[in-house]
């Protein structure tokens, strides 16, 4: 083709600025629609996204509780987005997250006689070890059964979920206590404060230099290559000898160890024990985070960070404010929808262009 | 009379002009072969008389009077239809339903009345001379018979213009002249057909009219096939000389190198490849020829590990193989596979990941699982200049470049390592004269250093001008194995298609 070398540079350019575009205009889009929502509900936009950033990232307590909120969403965000780029969805991250809280809790809250340090980072490994043994009993029927991921990894939700329950509320309920939850953990295995009287801890630091490394293991590894070759072309990468089974159970253990260490940071960070039914969606969250980062690892942390503006300024929402905190929730949800929808994005970002060019076109032909 | 003119028709895809001021036309009853490279713009200009792409300038005239084509529909109700290379045809639907999509015949607005469709449906079949059946599935046909319910949904909607995108590119040589028959009487009843193709030789028997398209720019639009040969037609597409189907045979007589030993496959209880045996000797081309669904496909599959319920015993150099596809690939047996895009790329992936799949934990590009950036890079660049890969870097994805580009990368992945057996399906499928005419010599350079190839292909010219030796396949047996001096393409066809070897032999049928 004509004019092909210096093109194909700009297409690059168009693609990579498209990567950073794309999810951007989406998330404004729910910011609008969110707006409208609550337009539509009797509320003032101005004032509830006033409250949000206030609340947020105005002072430090806010900024704060702002990375403690998103600290558990980064690693569910690199839960699903390690698994999506082999093209695998894990939607069990709710139930990893709670076996691996349950897991931290009880030997949090139980083993004395771990040597200072070595407790607290013992019941986290225990806790990311559950959630991936769970990721890898979903890799195996997958490719023992050909059970699908999406189904089975679903199903074992409910499943963990209502196990855990079980637990908190029989044999591991903490004595004489009103609710169902397990005995608080000893201070040997508190995860350290990195701001004193706050939820922030070095989970945040556990959770960065993970993405970082998971990062660093696609675009600098073999096994990191293996995984995006079978993310792309199954067919392709069995022609290329590749160990599918293998990179779907590694993938699958890491996805799970992710997800059972956001549990883990709860329970070893914010809680002190595991208490029922506490995430609330945390897992599923996960899902949005690492569609708007467009699954790249390092780009999680950034978007968690997004929510957690949004989650924290909630809290401060629905304190000076009428505005229900759900709100947080719909404007969450509309992030996934316009993220789900590129297209739908892309031809928002080029309607003013291409209307530029009819206009231009109705000019010249009439001059 | 011109049914159809395109005037000062460009069309640019970013800042790539794919059609630089191009004025088409078509007569009636006639057909034309609009030929070029890929990339050259047939099929974004026939996309823009169809109604996919939008021309940036430029007007289309209908039977001499200015029209608007936006939309398929627009082209539709001129009676334009278009057979696209991928057949658009569902699977699960037969072939009457297939056909009627979109134009059902009502009764009380609501319900399809089946009954009159399926009698439109088969008499278009009984004027086709075919003998499908409209109640068939689409799932159970042959690709042959798909393109022809393509036809028949043209024909049903009675068009006036029928444009076929590389309409031969999966037919047998009997096939072939069988749906030209069908588009020869289609014109004699005044229908105005477009074939794209790049196929010369078929062109030349097929075509009324031959425009010439290369770079975006008509190089002539009004070649006479009878005054024309291949060497020229192929130059003016390429702009240069081209030199393929040439034949170079080995001069080496080697030892046996790969052998393949009681291959049998069986899915679902049906059989599928049938006690076959072979082996390649080094210095040797093996070409196997048969119709697509013979046993092809699986034989592929069972000798590069990919298929791992079929049972085989594989040797090389007098050595047993485990038949698992990293074992064969780090033995030296490189592939390329049959279906680029379903097989042979990672299409998100860059130029340089893809010209290292399969060998990307070879030493010298990668150590302890981390790659050796600086060693990979210098790899990648090595290939591209010296495969002369048209990209613009090796970081740009490899779904940018052509598919002839793409190809070469599958080529030159394979040819980069260090080779003892080539298994090369389909090689040049789908890509244009000059990328062929590279990926034959590099085939024949490399038997030429004493190394083994299996070809096989459903070309078969290309079978007949590489191959030393030929192995003809039907219904999962190897029915013949002969030299290709020996026998004619008309007698591979009669084998190919279920005729006995002795009887094709010896009965003198298709001779010549």
């Amino acid at each position: 083709m004509i004019h092909w070398k210096e093109s194909s540079y700009k297409q690059l350019l168009r693609e990579g600025s498209n990567k950073i575009k794309v999810p951007f205009i989406a998330f404004l889009l729910a910011l609008v629609c969110g707006a409208v929502t609550i337009i539509i509900s009797g509320y003032s936009p101005v004032e509830a996204y006033r409250a949000i950033i206030v609340g947020s990232l105005t002072t430090t307590r806010g900024f704060v509780l702002s990375l403690a909120q998103a600290t558990p969403i980064m690693f569910t965000g690199l839960a699903f987005g390690i698994a999506y780029r082999v093209r695998l969805i894990n939607l069990g991250s709710e139930g990893q997250l709670y076996i691996g809280a349950m897991v931290s809790a009880l030997i949090g809250a139980h083993v004395s006689f771990l040597p200072g340090f070595s407790h607290v980072l013992v019941a986290m490994i225990a806790g990311a070890v559950a959630g991936g043994l769970v990721g890898l009993l979903i890799s195996w029927l997958k490719i023992a059964f050909g059970a699908h991921e999406v189904i089975t990894s679903l199903m074992l939700n409910e499943l963990i979920i209502l196990f855990t329950s079980y637990l908190s509320i029989g044999p591991a309920k903490a004595e004489n206590s009103p609710i169902s939850q397990t005995d608080m953990i000893l201070d040997s295995a508190r995860l350290v404060k990195m701001v004193p009287r706050s939820q922030l801890t070095v989970a945040l630091l556990v959770v960065i230099a993970i993405a970082v490394i998971l990062q660093l293991l696609l675009s600098k590894t073999a096994l990191g290559y293996e995984m995006k070759a079978v993310g792309n072309n199954l067919l392709a990468a069995k022609v290329g000898g590749i160990h599918v089974k293998k990179v779907y159970h590694f993938t699958f253990f890491v996805s799970g160890a992710m997800a059972g260490l956001a549990g883990s940071s709860f329970v070893l960070g914010v809680f002190g024990r595991f208490i029922d039914h506490f995430s609330n969606g945390i897992g599923f969250a996960g899902i949005s985070v690492a569609a708007l980062a467009g699954y790249s690892p390092v780009g999680v942390l950034f978007s968690a960070f997004v929510i957690g503006i949004l989650k924290a300024g909630a809290l401060t929402l629905q304190r000076t404010t009428p505005v229900p905190i759900e709100f947080v929730s719909v404007v969450q949800a509309f992030i996934v929808v316009f993220v789900a929808a590129p297209k739908m994005v892309n031809s928002i970002i080029s309607s003013p262009r291409e209307l530029g060019k009819i206009i231009k076109r109705k000019v010249v032909s009439r001059g | 009379m011109n049914i159809i003119e395109m005037k000062g028709i460009s069309k640019k895809f970013g800042n790539t002009v794919a059609l630089d001021n191009v004025d088409f036309s078509l007569r009636e009853k006639e057909i034309l072969s609009l030929m070029g490279e890929n990339g050259a713009g047939k099929t974004t200009m026939m996309n823009i008389l169809y109604g996919l792409y939008k021309a940036d300038t430029g007007d289309i005239y209908y039977k001499g009077k200015p029209t608007r084509i936006h939309r398929p529909i627009d082209a539709i109700d001129l009676r334009i239809c278009m057979v696209h290379q991928h057949f658009m045809l569902v699977p699960a639907l037969t072939i009457t339903e297939n056909v009627i999509s979109g134009a059902e015949p009502k009764r009380g607005r609501v319900f399809i009345d089946y009954k009159s469709a399926r009698q439109r449906v088969s008499e278009i079949i009984a004027s086709l001379d075919s003998n499908l059946n409209p109640d068939a599935k689409v799932s159970t046909l042959s690709v042959a018979a798909q393109q022809q319910v393509e036809i028949i949904k043209a024909l049903y909607r009675q068009v006036d213009v029928l444009i076929l995108d590389e309409p031969t590119a999966v037919l047998t040589p009997t096939e072939v002249m069988g749906l030209f028959k069908v588009l020869r009487a289609l014109r004699d009843k005044g229908m105005s057909i477009v074939i794209i193709t790049h196929k010369l030789k078929e062109t030349l028997s097929i075509a009324d009219r031959i425009t010439v398209l290369r770079d975006g720019h008509i190089i002539d639009d009004a070649v006479d096939p009878k005054g024309t040969t291949i060497h020229e037609l192929s130059q003016m597409m390429v702009g240069r000389q081209i030199r393929i189907g040439e034949r170079r045979p080995t001069g080496i007589s080697g030892s046996k190198s790969f052998e393949v030993i009681n291959l049998n496959v069986v899915e679902h209880g049906i059989t599928k490849v049938d006690h076959v045996n072979f082996s390649i000797m080094n210095g040797e081309i093996l070409g196997i020829a048969g119709i697509e669904g013979n046993g092809q496909t699986e034989i592929l599959e069972a000798i590069t590990g990919l298929n791992t319920s079929s049972s085989v015993k594989l040797k090389l150099n007098g050595e047993e193989l485990d038949c698992e596809t990293s074992t064969l690939l780090r033995a030296g047996i490189g592939h390329i596979p049959e279906d680029r895009l379903a097989m042979g790329v990672l299409l998100d992936q860059s130029v340089k990941n893809n010209l290292i799949l399969g060998y990307h934990r070879e030493r010298s590009i990668c150590r302890n699982g981390f790659f050796r950036q600086k060693a990979l890079e210098a790899f990648a660049t090595r290939g591209v200049e010296k495969y002369g890969i048209k990209t613009a870097g090796i970081d740009q994805p490899i779904k940018h470049l052509s598919g002839g580009n793409q190809q070469k990368v599958v080529v030159a992945r394979n040819f980069s390592q260090n080779l003892e057996v080539l298994i090369a399906a389909h090689p040049t499928r789908g890509v244009d004269v000059g990328a062929i005419e590279f990926i034959h010599k590099q085939i024949l350079d490399f038997r030429d250093q004493g190394k083994a190839v299996l070809l096989v292909s459903a070309d078969l010219d290309e079978v007949r001008a590489l191959s030393d030796r030929i192995l003809i396949l039907y219904e999962g047996s190897i029915v013949h194995e002969c030299r290709p001096e020996e026998i004619t393409a008309i007698q591979m066809g009669l084998m190919m298609t279920g005729m006995s070897p002795s009887d094709v032999l010896s009965h003198k049928v298709g001779k010549n």
